[in-house]
Order: C-alpha cells, then sequence, then structure tokens
C-alpha cells in the first residue's frame, strides 16, 4: 500500500480513527510522518499524545461552538488546577484525582485506547490494596460456596462460608478503625 | 582511550551475556509505570514536590534498602546533553526523560539492566532489560522491585482502574512489555510490511529502535504491548509472547528459503556489506545500520565465519551520534560524524580478525 502523503513510499504507518462510529483509516509512510515535525528517536510529531488528543477531540482542537458533548469549564480537578480541555488538549493526567474529577467523561476513552476494557484485572499493590485483595478473595469464596452447594458438597461448603465470615469480620473491623 | 577499553565501559554488562533465542531476538524488556499517591504528577509538578519525589525513592531504594542492590542515581539537570544522548542510547533512559523532564533523575544498578527513571511522564518508571527472549524473567525482577519501593511508599492506585498514571494509555497494570527483533530475512522478502499490519491487530505495536516514532534502523523491530488495562500482567505477557515465537519461526523459514532459493545473491550481498563496512572512509548512520544488519545476519546462518555475535549490538549502539562524540571527546558535526563512525566501524572489526 503507497502512502497517501507522497504516493510514492510504502506506507508503514496505519491509523484508524473512530468518531461516533465512523471509521477513517489513513496510511503514510515514515518519512512523511517525520517531515510534520523534528525528528529526533522518540519525539516526532506522530507520538501518542498528539494521537490520543485527537481521539479526544475528533480532531485534536477544542471546539469553538457548544455542541452534543460540550464539556462545561467547571470540569477541573480540584487537586492540581487542570481542566478536562487542557487533558483532552495533551493527553495526560495531572494527578491521580484527575480520574476522580473527569470519572464520567473516561470509559469512553479507555474502552478505544484499552480495546473495549475500562477495568483492572492486573496486580494490586500489596500494602495499599489488602482490603482490596481481600474484598476480591470474597467474591471468589462466595462464588465457590454457590458451587458447592449446588453440587451438594456441604462439608466443602460449611468451611468456605466459615473462612467468608472471618474475612467479612475483618473487612468490618478496618472500617470501624 | 583504547577502542577495546571505551566498548568495554560504553557497552552495558548486561548485553554482554548470550539469551535464548538469540539469532533474532537481541534483547527483552520490562517497563512499569508507577505514581506516588498525594503526589501532582511530573508534568503539573513545581521543583519542590519532584524533588520530594526523587528524594523518596532514593531514600528507599538507595539509602534504607540493604536487601536490594546497590543502586547508582543520577540527576538529569547534572548531566551534559552528550552523556544523557549516550544514555538514551544504551535505552538505560527514555528521549523524554533527557530531553523533557525537567526535575528527572535516573536509578542504575551495576550491570545496567535495573533502571528506574523519576519523574519522566510518571513519577516512577522501573525498567528491567535482559538479552535474548526472557520476558518472564524480567517481569518477575520488575516486580520484585516494584514491591521493594511499595514497601516504602504509598501508590496512587484505584480499585477500578487500577495503577493510575498520567498517559491514559499506561493505566491498569502500568506495563509496557517489548522484545527488540532482528529480522533482516523477512524484510528482504518484502513479508514484513503485511506482518506489521496482522500484529497491529492483535492490540501489539510494532516500532523502531528507539521507540514511539523512530523508524526500523537495521531491520531491528521493537514488538510490544499496547493495552495495559483489562487484562493480568501474565496474560499482557503471554500474549505477547505467543506473537513474538510465531514471528520468530517466520522469521527462521525466510532465512531457510533465502539460503535454499538465493544463496549465492545472499552471499554476495552479505559479503559486500563485510566489505563495506572492513573499508568504508565515510558512512551514514542508515547505511552503517544496514550493513550491519547484513553481517549480523551472515553470522547467524555461518556464512560470515569468525566474528563474534555481539558486534551488531555493539555497533548499532556505538555508531550512534552521542556514543560517536563520546569517543571523540568533542562535539562533531554530521559530516565529522560520517567520518568517525566510518573509523570505529573499520577498527572494531579489525580487532575481530585478530
Amino acid at each position: 500500500m503507497n502512502c497517501e502523503e507522497c504516493h510514492e513510499r510504502e506506507a508503514s504507518l496505519h491509523f484508524t480513527k473512530i468518531i461516533n462510529g465512523e471509521k477513517t483509516e489513513f496510511h503514510i509512510c515514515e518519512h512523511c510522518a517525520k517531515e510534520k515535525g523534528e525528528f529526533l528517536p522518540g519525539s516526532n510529531s506522530f507520538s501518542i499524545h498528539q494521537l490520543l488528543s485527537g481521539l479526544l477531540h475528533g480532531d485534536g482542537h477544542v471546539p469553538n461552538t457548544p455542541s452534543s458533548n460540550f464539556i462545561p469549564p467547571s470540569l477541573t480537578c480540584e487537586k492540581c488546577g487542570m481542566s478536562y480541555y487542557q487533558f483532552a488538549k495533551i493527553g495526560r493526567f495531572g494527578c491521580e484525582n484527575c480520574y476522580k474529577a473527569f470519572d464520567s467523561k473516561l470509559n469512553p476513552i479507555f474502552k478505544r485506547v484499552h480495546g473495549g476494557n475500562t477495568l483492572h484485572a492486573g496486580k494490586i499493590p500489596l500494602r495499599a490494596g489488602s482490603s482490596i485483595q481481600e474484598k476480591k478473595q470474597l467474591q471468589q469464596l462466595k462464588q465457590a460456596l454457590q458451587q458447592y452447594i449446588l453440587n451438594e458438597e456441604f462439608e466443602k461448603a460449611a468451611e468456605t462460608r466459615d473462612v467468608i465470615r472471618e474475612i467479612e469480620h475483618r473487612l468490618q473491623q478496618g472500617r470501624d478503625t | 582511550m583504547s577502542l577495546e577499553r571505551f566498548i568495554s565501559d560504553a557497552i552495558s554488562p548486561w548485553m554482554k551475556r548470550e539469551g535464548p533465542e538469540s539469532d533474532i531476538v537481541l534483547s527483552s524488556r520490562v517497563r512499569l509505570a508507577r505514581n506516588i499517591h498525594q503526589y501532582v504528577f511530573p508534568i503539573a509538578a513545581d521543583k519542590e514536590s519532584a524533588h520530594e519525589v526523587i528524594s523518596a525513592i532514593s531514600t528507599c531504594m538507595v539509602e534504607d534498602n540493604e536487601e536490594a542492590e546497590k543502586l547508582e542515581m543520577l540527576m538529569m539537570e547534572e548531566l551534559k546533553p552528550v552523556q544523557k544522548r549516550v544514555l538514551v542510547e544504551k535505552h538505560l533512559i527514555s528521549p523524554n526523560l533527557a530531553e523533557q523532564a525537567k526535575y528527572g533523575a535516573v536509578l542504575m544498578n551495576a550491570d545496567e539492566s535495573v533502571s528506574i527513571m523519576v519523574n519522566e511522564e510518571d513519577h516512577i518508571r522501573i525498567q528491567c532489560l535482559a538479552p535474548g527472549f526472557q520476558l518472564e524473567e524480567v517481569l518477575h525482577r520488575a516486580n520484585e522491585i516494584d514491591d521493594s519501593i511499595e514497601k516504602n511508599v504509598d501508590y496512587a492506585f484505584d480499585e477500578k482502574r487500577g495503577y493510575l498514571t498520567s498517559c491514559p494509555t499506561n493505566v491498569g497494570t502500568g506495563l509496557r512489555a517489548s522484545v527488540m527483533m532482528h529480522l533482516p530475512a523477512l524484510v528482504l522478502s518484502k513479508k514484513m510490511s503485511r506482518i506489521i499490519p496482522a500484529i497491529n491487530q492483535l492490540g501489539l505495536a510494532v516500532r523502531g529502535i528507539y521507540g514511539e516514532g523512530t523508524e526500523a534502523q537495521g531491520n531491528i523491530f521493537q514488538i510490544s504491548n499496547q493495552m495495559t488495562l483489562g487484562k493480568s500482567e501474565e496474560d499482557i505477557m503471554e500474549d505477547l509472547a505467543g506473537v513474538v515465537m510465531q514471528v520468530i519461526q517466520q522469521e527462521r523459514a525466510a532465512r531457510k528459503q533465502l539460503q535454499d532459493g538465493l544463496k549465492l545473491q545472499l552471499e554476495d550481498k552479505l559479503f559486500r556489506s563485510l566489505g563495506t563496512l572492513e573499508n568504508c572512509r565515510i558512512i551514514q548512520s542508515k547505511e552503517a545500520a544496514k550493513c550491519l544488519s547484513d553481517v549480523r545476519l551472515g553470522i547467524d546462518l555461518e556464512i560470515l565465519p569468525g566474528i563474534s555475535k555481539t558486534i551488531l549490538n555493539e555497533l548499532m549502539i556505538l555508531t550512534q551520534p552521542g556514543f560517536l562524540q563520546q569517543y571523540a571527546g568533542e562535539v562533531l558535526t554530521p559530516e565529522e560524524r560520517d567520518i568517525r563512525r566510518a573509523t570505529l566501524i573499520r577498527e572494531r572489526i579489525k580487532l575481530e580478525n585478530r
């Protein structure tokens, strides 16, 4: 496939933009991609942030006219002062609180970037995450309990129920302190 | 300084070891992005807050950490541009930390297989490197360092979103795993242009030797995961490793095909490239990379005898602008670099032929 900019070289960069369900694909060569910005290793014009900004805005620019997806200026992070506009422009959060401040806007972004996923399914920090780990363990144990009851394995069900109670008690104590 | 001494100082000790599948996979790398709870991300940080982050990490990784191996810390503001460039060319820091980060630092271990960038795009970026195809090992190592930091600092973490990062493309696991592969036969047989979109469709990225936005010099490609959210670290690694394994098999098959069908043409090409490297007086980095790739293929296919395999990895790095200037001990114009590059390559090959 030839580059859509110079129509000479082989296209080696392929981008797909999906905005409101409308899919646009463009294919360009490394050379034309570099021509669009100063070339230094790892810092050319097609950075992930610019691509991301394009994803957030459709055309990479903040709309001047209010539209259906108009963002009120009040959507600003209290902790670092970053507005949603700024975030959309640079494609980066200013602090952990931005995730809370812009939460209502984030699912579609994460879905686009992470193949439809919005929820974490990986490692949990050991120290800070002990209660999260226990909540996850609790969910798994409750599912196991249902299975034991269905299979009429009542001895295992009783053991699992005791473990569940123990964890619930620990979590309750944690909340009370 | 003698060339031998310069090379031994310049090449990271971990690179001198041989790893699995090293005829195709040059190295494996894992990076974990982490931020510290309560501190704004580097993009929004002032000097004071950035220095607090550096001191928190250096306290737990350098001063109070007896169980961990010794790490050396370098502050970006204390380094000359050429020193930073050399660290980038060695893949120990990112171009972003060298050029953009206001209050950046890096901690490295003795064999340079571990580097922890501080105040890059995120507060902490743990990076582990290993020769050949060793994704599981590097992830294990990165996890150990991650746990050891987390004993002393609270991370910015959310039950729903995982590890919170400055860029939405890293949220969740914060994990970017990549392998550096030498794929000359797939390029030569024009198969690479079909393979890249196929790899992209599987949610993986294919890039050049120095990461995002760089071209594949010397037929070296970096394959990495794109998604960091919604999958466990193990699943991300498994998906990447599966694709890498397939690419390895495809490259081997393409090499065999070339040897079976075009042996003489292949030999001609590889010997000519060796001739260029042995005799050039002026050489640009692109041509040097192409010839080095050919020579490396010649070594792997046992067509070019008597040259050590590490030559490509070494010279790919040594012929970069930063290293050439460090070797010369002065700032060089691009034209001067082309002359120095040619001299360095000729001398390095002479060492081989002794």
